[in-house]
């Protein structure tokens, strides 16, 4: 099934295991262009994991991920880090170089892949920063900056290279709300006046299903659920249900799969 | 039977580490060069791998060298041949304790930072933020740093030696009073130049190849864990010494055996 005239990213009949853990079974999924796409669902699930099979980062065991045409999983070595230049990621952690300032972490991705020249360089990076909110920062090393200051250094040096793709993982985990409203509406404004595609994991439903074109909701290694914001609130899924509404008790488990707890209590005292 | 698996176990999965370190060597050596990008990583390496470790060098080798000139000098004295005191000195630098001393040092001060820097740095997914960002890290990271070593570790090795003569000197001549032209020209006579100097140059090339080979594999290879960075710096200390050691048996039979 496509319900998408113009498909970035193809995900077709993707399986993946870690540790002999079923991750993935037989997944489809398309990224439209041009929007913003979210991939939502409880913790493990492997919404990070699958950022990092389109990003070529880990293989699949079967499935093809076809970014306009290329079959990520089977490039090269250098086809990938080509393909790469084309995407932008935001890491969960920031991933910021430790032993650059903020301003130079934003500036890496164009000193590596453009030969601009300095002066151009630096009005790029600052208007980055300015859009993050952080270009009186510039100076700082990443050790000086919070949790949240990071992770919006880190998307200033995702956009850096305006690319075709940008890939955010749990943007707003760590935000005061003040930052969390900015960030929103810059990643709407970036997808609107760049027209690049982006694809959202979080757990933050209320922000991302205000600025989510598409959804897919994962649960137990398939997609459970797709649609537009509304048409995932109005889907009558017990699954569905739970994890929109933030229920503890439903189909979706909040415990790892385990023995039973009074079983693994009473097992001490009974040897 | 469960323990033979378990053994067969190991024993793949050791096979398989080694297959691993084979392809990253295999990665920097085969890279295509850029020097505009290159040079300055290279360079910054070569001041953290290579200048840092000047002190620790400097200092051991001039102890290992005023060692040496007092032990030689106790034992030479008994038999009136306190001249040669240079000579011991100068070969046993030469030859042995100057690759392989600076090797064993080297691995434990700039080998261990380098497994360490980097198995954080994978940690802290920087690695995984470069390959985002398009860029190779066996090259941008793994690279500068492999040849950084390769390249330090004979110069170190070399600085050793002359700083452990001087100290043999220090202790023979200035403190113990053996004649000063007998001294010198007792090394000179009998250091040559192809079997001693080159030859222990070359076990330094060896020996800097090897460790920071597994230096900046143990690292790359390692589990993005505070426990499994220790593990892996651990590791870097303890193959390289066995590795240097092993090595410097092989490569003296090889070089100075009468077979």
């Amino acid at each position: 099934m496509k319900p998408f005239e113009d498909v970035i990213i193809d995900i077709q009949g993707l399986s993946f295991a870690r540790s002999g853990r079923p991750i993935f079974r037989d997944v489809n999924i398309q990224i439209p262009r041009g929007k913003i796409t979210a991939i939502m669902g409880p913790s493990g699930t492997g919404k990070t994991t699958l950022l990092k099979l389109i990003g070529g980062q880990l293989k699949p065991a079967k499935g093809s991920i076809v970014m306009d045409g290329q079959n990520i999983p089977r490039l090269g070595r250098r086809e990938l880090f080509e393909i790469r230049e084309r995407m932008g990621m935001l890491f969960q952690s920031g991933a910021l170089f430790t032993d650059m300032s903020v301003y130079e972490n934003v500036a890496f991705p164009l000193r590596v892949h453009t030969d601009l020249p300095e002066q151009m360089i630096r009005d790029i990076v600052l208007m980055k920063l300015n859009a993050v909110g952080l270009r009186g920062a510039k100076d700082l090393m990443p050790s000086e900056l919070s949790g949240g200051m990071a992770r919006r250094v880190a998307l200033a040096r995702a956009i850096a290279l305006d690319p075709d793709l940008v890939m955010y993982d749990e943007p707003f985990t760590g935000q005061d709300p003040i930052a969390m409203g900015v960030l929103v509406n810059l990643i709407r404004r970036l997808n609107e006046a760049l027209g690049h595609t982006s694809i959202i994991v979080s757990h933050d439903i209320q922000e991302t299903l205000g600025i989510a074109d598409y959804i897919y909701l994962i649960a137990d290694g398939e997609v459970v659920a797709q649609g537009t914001p509304q048409e995932l609130k109005e889907v009558d899924s017990a699954k569905v249900k739970q994890f929109m509404q933030g229920l503890p008790d439903g189909p979706v488990p909040f415990h790892f799969p385990a023995a039973e707890y009074v079983d693994e209590l009473m097992q001490e005292a009974r040897s | 039977m469960n323990q033979l698996a378990q053994l067969g176990r190991g024993a793949l999965g050791k096979l398989a580490a080694f297959g691993r370190s084979g392809i990253i060597l295999g990665h920097v050596l085969v890279a295509k060069p850029q020097p505009r990008t290159m040079l300055p990583l290279l360079l910054q390496q070569i001041y953290f791998v290579g200048v840092l470790s000047l002190i620790i060098i400097v200092v051991s080798g001039l102890f290992i060298g005023m060692v040496l000139g007092l032990q030689g000098y106790t034992i030479l004295v008994d038999y009136g041949s306190e001249q040669a005191v240079g000579q011991m000195v100068a070969l046993s630098l030469v030859r042995e304790l100057a690759p392989v001393v600076t090797a064993l040092l080297f691995a434990g001060r700039a080998g261990s930072a380098l497994t360490a820097e980097i198995g954080l740095m994978k940690a802290t997914e920087q690695l995984s933020s470069l390959e985002m960002i398009g860029v190779d890290p066996l090259r941008r990271i793994i690279a500068p740093r492999f040849w950084a070593g390769f390249y330090c570790l004979p110069v170190l090795a070399a600085i050793f030696s002359v700083v452990g003569v001087y100290g043999g000197a220090l202790v023979g001549v200035d403190w113990l009073g053996i004649y000063e032209g007998s001294f010198w020209a007792n090394m000179q006579h009998s250091v040559d130049f192809f079997d001693d100097v080159l030859n222990g140059l070359f076990k330094a090339v060896v020996f800097g190849f090897v460790v920071t080979w597994i230096a900046v594999f143990q690292g790359y290879d390692c589990i993005p864990t505070s426990e499994g960075i220790s593990q892996a710096t651990t590791r870097t200390v303890v193959l390289s010494s066995l590795a240097v050691l092993a090595l410097d048996f092989v490569l003296t039979a090889l070089m100075f055996g009468d077979f």
